[in-house]
């Protein structure tokens, strides 16, 4: 028996694989964008601060870290609606959920990065006068950024990934645009297919486009 | 009916200093006093307590007992004569009135030579972004780097960075300037130029104290050197006296003996 590929059904239906490529990236970039918010608070707030708070940063990130995402986001989905008395759409509860996600692996990256400082340095910014705040702006931050650069990439790049697990939550980006391609013409293999190949080229983009503005940064400091 | 002399003639006043890195002891009781336009040098084997006492006159490290005071006003300790550790923002104030510069050059590497210069005197001192640019470019020139303004740390040499580091910490106008072995990680062909700009702000009486291993440099360029051993003052006085060979201070001796032994 002979299996015929046959992509004009695909091709079809395109739009809708076009459009949840585009809400995936829309996913990645909120989600990363709150995600650096979040890394880059607990991670100034983890190294100036005490044991306790250490110890509630510590926790949430290795929560979320030892958690499967599906988890979180059937916990945050489906989970806290019947616990507390919010509602939300599918696509904010998954944004919320891809946040706190990459808000945990971030601050691990920003810790360290903040920690890689050289000593010397800050002892530099103290010796003109600087307060504690205008050492963390103007010394600090911007050579961790440096430092993290390329880490935030390759997170970035992990969470467009990761935006596919929306689809469990019919949330239609990439991949729910080829589940439903797959359930209403059965050409599984052409839509995955072609469904790999957009995350591929995607993925391949991205991290040429990343790694620019990486050499950029680097030249310009 | 006489007229009192000023309470304070010292420019620093460090008194009775002692500190302890846990079971050791790095400073025992070391008294210093240094007065406008001085030129002290410290000088000592490693070990002894040299940086550590730099370090702590500009509070980057805190001490145990003593009093360290710069016109007047001790540095990292409240007024009210406890030994209340002083607000951030009050030290950054004082840190502002001394200028440091490091061994390890410690520029800001995200920022131009310039760009380094202008740091603290628009966020500390205030002073606009053309103001500020027009002092880093006078102090940049002052120290022949006139043309690298625009070059960014790692584009610079050792020697050229350290003069960047010396402008930094000039340019902000101390009361006094602190230098911690800033020509020991230095090529010895870069050391002369760094050297130069020392001799030049000393001409102009900047008030300096200074750890150094140039023998040769402390001799011409400082009015007073300080031995250090075993984080005790161990001797001070001109120059000729405590390099020259008349000085009768055993540890002294063997350590310029063995100095002297290693760089011939």
């Amino acid at each position: 028996m002979g299996y015929t590929l046959n992509f004009n059904l695909i091709w079809r239906h395109f739009d809708k694989l076009w459009g949840g490529l585009l809400l995936s990236l829309e996913l990645a970039v909120i989600s990363i964008a709150i995600g650096i918010v979040i890394g880059l608070l607990l991670a100034v707030w983890y190294v100036s601060a005490g044991r306790a708070v250490r110890t509630v940063i510590a926790a949430y990130v290795e929560f979320i870290r030892n958690v499967p995402l599906i988890l979180l986001v059937y916990l945050v989905f489906y989970g806290l609606p019947t616990v507390v008395d919010i509602a939300y759409s599918a696509q904010t509860s998954f944004i919320a959920t891809l946040s706190l996600y990459s808000g945990a692996y971030l601050v691990e990256v920003f810790r360290s990065g903040l920690e890689a400082v050289p000593r010397g340095q800050l002892d530099a910014g103290k010796a003109i006068g600087l307060t504690p705040w205008q050492r963390l702006v103007h010394v600090r931050l911007p050579t961790m950024l440096r430092i993290t650069l390329p880490a935030l990439s390759n997170t970035f790049l992990s969470l467009f990934k990761d935006t596919s697990v929306a689809s469990v939550i019919s949330v239609p980006e990439l991949t729910y645009g080829a589940q439903w391609i797959n359930f209403n013409t059965f050409r599984i293999v052409e839509v995955y297919l072609v469904v790999t190949a957009m995350y591929l080229l995607t993925g391949y983009a991205l991290l040429y486009a990343l790694r620019l503005v990486e050499r950029r940064f680097r030249a310009a400091h | 009916m006489s007229i009192a002399p000023p309470a304070n003639l010292a420019l620093l006043d460090i008194s009775d200093v002692s500190k302890s890195f846990g079971s050791v002891e790095v400073l025992r009781s070391v008294s210093l006093q240094v007065t406008r336009g001085e030129v002290v040098t410290v000088i000592g084997p490693s070990g002894s307590g040299k940086t550590t006492l730099l370090r702590c006159v500009n509070f980057l490290e805190s001490y145990d007992s003593g009093s360290i005071r710069i016109d007047g006003k001790e540095v990292g300790f409240r007024d009210t004569g406890t030994r209340q550790r002083r607000s951030e923002r009050d030290l950054a104030k004082m840190r502002a009135e001394t200028g440091m510069v490091f061994q390890s050059f410690n520029l800001f590497p995200h920022l131009t030579a310039a760009g380094n210069i202008m740091l603290g005197l628009r966020k500390v001192r205030g002073k606009s972004s053309t103001e500020a640019r027009a002092i880093a470019e006078h102090w940049l020139g002052r120290v022949g780097l006139a043309h690298k303004a625009d070059s960014l740390p790692a584009e610079l040499s050792g020697g050229q960075q350290q003069r960047v580091g010396i402008a930094r910490a000039v340019a902000m106008e101390p009361k006094i300037l602190l230098l911690d072995e800033i020509t020991s990680a230095l090529d010895p062909e870069l050391v002369g130029e760094v050297l130069e700009v020392v001799r030049s702000l000393a001409e102009d009486g900047m008030t300096m104290v200074m750890v150094t291993h140039e023998m040769a440099f402390a001799r011409d360029a400082s009015s007073r050197i300080v031995f250090m051993a075993d984080g005790g003052v161990s001797a001070a006085g001109p120059p000729a006296e405590i390099l020259g060979t008349e000085i009768d201070n055993e540890r002294l001796r063997s350590f310029l003996a063995r100095f002297r032994a290693s760089h011939f």
